[in-house]
């Protein structure tokens, strides 16, 4: 006899924000099973994961680096999906950012004139932007005029943009002097953004994320265009009714979320990593939608959401080195966030039966009509 | 026969946030008797209902069946109980015949053999032709709800709840609807009628009870009422007859469409053939039709959220607009009141201040380089919420949590406030309660005197006969030429109405809904 799920009558407004705490909850006990079975202490093993690496300053200001373009890809992300455009190629557009404004950067290597090195860095973080918008563009374009679905071409063109940085860097791009290794070279002190805090690799891209919170918390709570988004994601008939474009809705969302993940691919490259490498993010663009949801699409939301997802790379770095297990553990991580964080939201919506389905079926169909004319 | 009543209840309490839908509601149904249940907008006539069904439990009270107290917990409980419900939106699945989906609805696995047998004979003995075999898509709303009677008079109901059953059928339709209740009253059955329509309460019902603002304020025999005096009882005012100004002098052409022909673009929907209409500022042309006979394909394609491929085909205040969106053409000083409210006309989600801006940012100039001016959206919310005696604890609530008639009350009055030289509205006064309807139908004919020219699309006939200059049909998506409102009769479009949809009418259609 299967489970089923019944929809309640009212979803407790408590329980969606509180849903996200529930999903780290559970992931640090069900995380704490897999340990033990492992082999390891639970408790030692959450404490090498979860603590350990943020235990000193250096360490906290590494979690901040990471999240950087975690929140820089998930807002945009997440005004995409405010607007039900579904944009799941984040990696590829910031990849295509590292490539416009590394590419910049190496163009621009060891030239003198003072002026060029002065305009060098906000010319790749333009380009960088550019280039994530160009690529978020191909999607936008197919599903307005072919209406294409954009998770699938989003998605596709990622691995497009992966093997283009990736083919880049083992040829034309390949730094001369480097041994024949598929990196491109270091770049000059002009292509890299400045350290906010010496000692530390936390860098101007920082303030640039924060500054993304701001805008786009104000762009959803204070202009119109926010509004169209919302309209847009919550009732298509009634956008079309007041008039807001479905096909500029695609165009502007998928742009936005394009040009900061570009944003965020020359600030990664700009900053923590320096120069042009086949792979330059671990994931950060996929990363980032689940970043999105746990932050419940919410500026400041996904601010907090960053942090712990940021938390799970540096954690699965320690625990690699401390404890020996597979890098893989992180991947486990996010995925247990995402699927409590699903299942919650299922949870709050919905309870589960167990009951005769034969008799059941029909009856829900009657109420579901019924409590669809409460609602009217 | 006993004199213990079918259903009573006492003392009924249900509190929603912020409002007392139903305080010490007593109510007694009779076996056998049509009793109608009367009453405004947020009257909690709905809630109560809902109480009856097993939708909604009550907080305080007690229900008692033929005499014995009962816990109501489920819709299923109540229909083991005999009570049968037809909403005024039904529950049915298109693509599935007229037996499957009568299927869908029972508590027990019917054998689909039989179930069409028992339909045929239910249906031939209580006048309610229904072919078993049909697919929904393909039949009338008037069909469509016989499907809902029927799937109720199959568990043999002792109580028939009919929610305000007649809003989307014709005269003639309407007739053998009541009929059809006499019979099942003479057999024993009760029914529990709710309807806006006070000559029909009182050509049909034996029994009224009237609530107000929760309570049961009256109960009386409404065949010993005027219409009038029932409607007084029911605001608890005297009521104010929407009155016209002069007579309208037609104005320039502020909408014009075109031999306008259209293929749905849902297999569901209807074509469009060659429709041709001018409004004038200053008056009102009323489109009057049975549901589902092209005015939502009709609609869409005027308010352009369906743009058209030829651009001269719709002209609004001199523009040719046929390939403008929504938008351009509010631009252009259009106002537009959808037929669906949630979702459509309002977002449920948002607050009634965002709802302002949806759709008035442009007309009162809300946006300042791109931010919304909020401060003028919620004094403009106020305002639509002042004016039109919109029933809210605040602007800042959501739409979704507004009652169906205070929800049209604020988007009529959203886009009347508009100021605008063209406004088309669908079904203004819909589910809405004596008083408000004609206030909505009082601002109509004011804004035509500051020479805007309105189209209503309306399934309600005597509201279009009420406020309408002039007057066309729609039916099978074809429109018939307007004529003036003095040159026509409520029987004569009960004809056209039923015209190209109804064949299955066998003769009978002379009596109109005055019969």
């Amino acid at each position: 006899m299967l489970p089923r799920l019944e929809p309640r009558k009212e979803p407790s407004r408590l329980l969606t924000w509180t849903t996200p705490l529930i999903a780290v909850a559970a992931t640090l006990v069900t995380g704490a099973v897999i340990f033990w079975f492992m082999g390891h202490s639970p408790g030692t093993a959450l404490y090498t994961f979860f603590v350990r690496p943020v235990a000193d300053l250096y360490g906290f200001t590494e979690l901040l680096v990471k999240a950087t373009p975690l929140v820089l890809c998930a807002v945009g992300l997440a005004i995409g999906f405010r607007a039900n455009v579904w944009n799941i190629g984040a990696e590829g557009q910031l990849t295509l950012g590292a490539v416009f404004g590394g590419g910049l950067a190496i163009f621009l290597h060891g030239t003198e004139s003072a002026l060029v090195q002065a305009l060098t860095l906000p010319l790749m973080l333009i380009a960088g932007v550019l280039g994530g918008m160009a690529w978020a563009a191909i999607p936008a374009f197919l599903k307005t005029r072919y209406d294409a679905n954009e998770i699938l071409t989003s998605l596709m063109l990622t691995y497009v943009a992966t093997l283009l940085l990736s083919t880049l860097v083992h040829g034309p791009w390949k730094d001369p002097a480097g041994y024949n290794f598929p990196e491109s070279v270091l770049f000059g002190e002009a292509a890299l953004l400045p350290v906010l805090w010496d000692g530390t690799r936390l860098h101007l891209g920082g303030l640039l994320a924060l500054f993304a919170v701001a805008l786009a918390w104000f762009v959803l709570a204070r202009t119109l265009l926010g509004f169209q988004v919302k309209v847009v994601g919550m009732a298509p008939q009634a956008a079309g009714y007041a008039g807001f474009a479905r096909r500029r809705m695609v165009w502007v969302t998928l742009l936005i979320a394009g040009g900061l993940a570009g944003l965020a691919g020359i600030v990664e490259v700009a900053g923590p990593i320096g120069q042009l490498l086949p792979v330059v993010s671990p994931g950060y663009g996929f990363t980032a939608i689940i970043v999105a949801f746990l932050g419940r699409l919410h500026p400041l939301g996904i601010l907090f959401a960053a942090l712990v997802l940021a938390l799970s790379y540096l954690g699965g770095e320690t625990a690699q080195i401390e404890l020996g297990l597979p890098q893989g553990i992180t991947g486990v991580f996010q995925g247990m966030i995402l699927f409590f964080l699903l299942a919650s939201d299922v949870l709050i919506r919905y309870r589960v039966r167990f009951g005769a389905p034969a008799i059941a079926r029909p009856a829900t169909v009657a109420e579901g009509g019924e409590r669809a004319e409460q609602g009217a | 026969m006993s004199n213990t009543p079918l259903l009573s209840l006492q003392g009924i309490d249900k509190a929603f946030p912020g409002v007392l839908a139903n305080q010490q509601v007593d109510v007694e149904v009779a076996p056998g008797s049509i009793h109608a249940l009367l009453g405004e907008n947020g009257a909690g006539k709905s809630t109560l209902v809902k109480i009856i069904y097993g939708v909604l439990h009550p907080d305080a009270g007690a229900i008692h069946w033929q005499g014995e107290r009962v816990d109501v917990p489920s819709p299923h409980a109540a229909r083991r109980l005999g009570i049968g419900m037809v909403f005024q939106h039904f529950s049915l699945f298109d693509a599935l015949s007229v037996t499957e989906n009568i299927a869908l609805g029972l508590d027990d696995a019917p054998d689909m053999a039989a179930l069409r047998e028992r339909i045929v004979t239910v249906s031939a003995d209580y006048g309610l032709p229904l072919d078993p075999d049909r697919h929904v898509y393909t039949l009338s709303v008037g069909e469509r709800q016989r499907i809902e009677i029927v799937r109720c008079l199959l568990q043999e109901p002792k109580l028939l709840i009919m929610d305000e059953p007649t809003s989307v059928l014709t005269p003639q339709e309407t007739e053998k609807l009541f009929a059809t209740l006499r019979r099942l009253a003479a057999e024993g059955c009760a029914v529990l009628y709710i309807s806006h329509k006070l000559y029909e309460i009182q050509a049909l019902c034996d029994t009224a009870t009237i609530m107000r603002g929760g309570r049961v304020v009256a109960s009386c025999d409404p065949r010993q009422e005027t219409a009038h005096s029932l409607a007084e009882m029911m605001i608890g005012e005297e009521l104010q007859p929407a009155v016209r100004g002069a007579a309208a002098v037609p104005g320039e052409v502020r909408l014009e469409v075109h031999t306008l022909d259209l293929p749905a673009d849902d297999q569901f929907g209807t074509d469009l053939y060659n429709i041709s209409l001018a409004v004038h500022g200053g008056e009102i042309l009323g489109i009057a039709g049975v549901a589902g006979n092209g005015q939502a394909e009709l609609l869409a394609a005027l308010s352009g959220e369906t743009p058209l491929a030829d651009n001269d085909q719709i002209t609004i205040c001199g523009t040719p607009c046929g390939q403008l969106d929504a938008g351009a053409r509010r631009a252009l000083g259009l106002a537009f009141v959808p037929e669906e409210r949630l979702g459509h006309g309002a977002v449920p989600e948002m607050s009634l201040v965002d709802n302002t801006l949806l759709s008035g940012y442009r007309r009162h100039g809300l946006i300042r380089l791109g931010v919304i001016d909020y401060a003028g959206a919620e004094r403009e919310a106020a305002g639509v919420v002042e004016q039109f005696d919109v029933r809210t604890p605040g602007v800042g609530h959501v739409a979704g949590s507004l009652s169906g008639g205070n929800l049209q009350k604020f988007i009529v009055g959203r886009e009347v406030r508009q100021a605008p030289r063209l406004l088309i509205v669908a079904q203004p006064t819909w589910g809405v309660d004596a008083g408000a309807a004609a206030a909505i139908h009082q601002a109509l004919l004011d804004l035509t005197e500051t020479g805007t020219g309105i189209l209503l699309i309306s399934q309600d006939l005597d509201e279009v006969l009420a406020v309408s200059d002039r007057v066309a049909v729609i039916s099978g998506g074809r429109l018939s030429a307007a004529q003036p409102r003095a040159a026509v009769d409520a029987g004569q479009l009960g004809m056209l109405m039923a015209g190209l949809h109804d064949i299955d009418d066998p003769g009978g259609q002379a009596h109109a809904a005055e019969a």
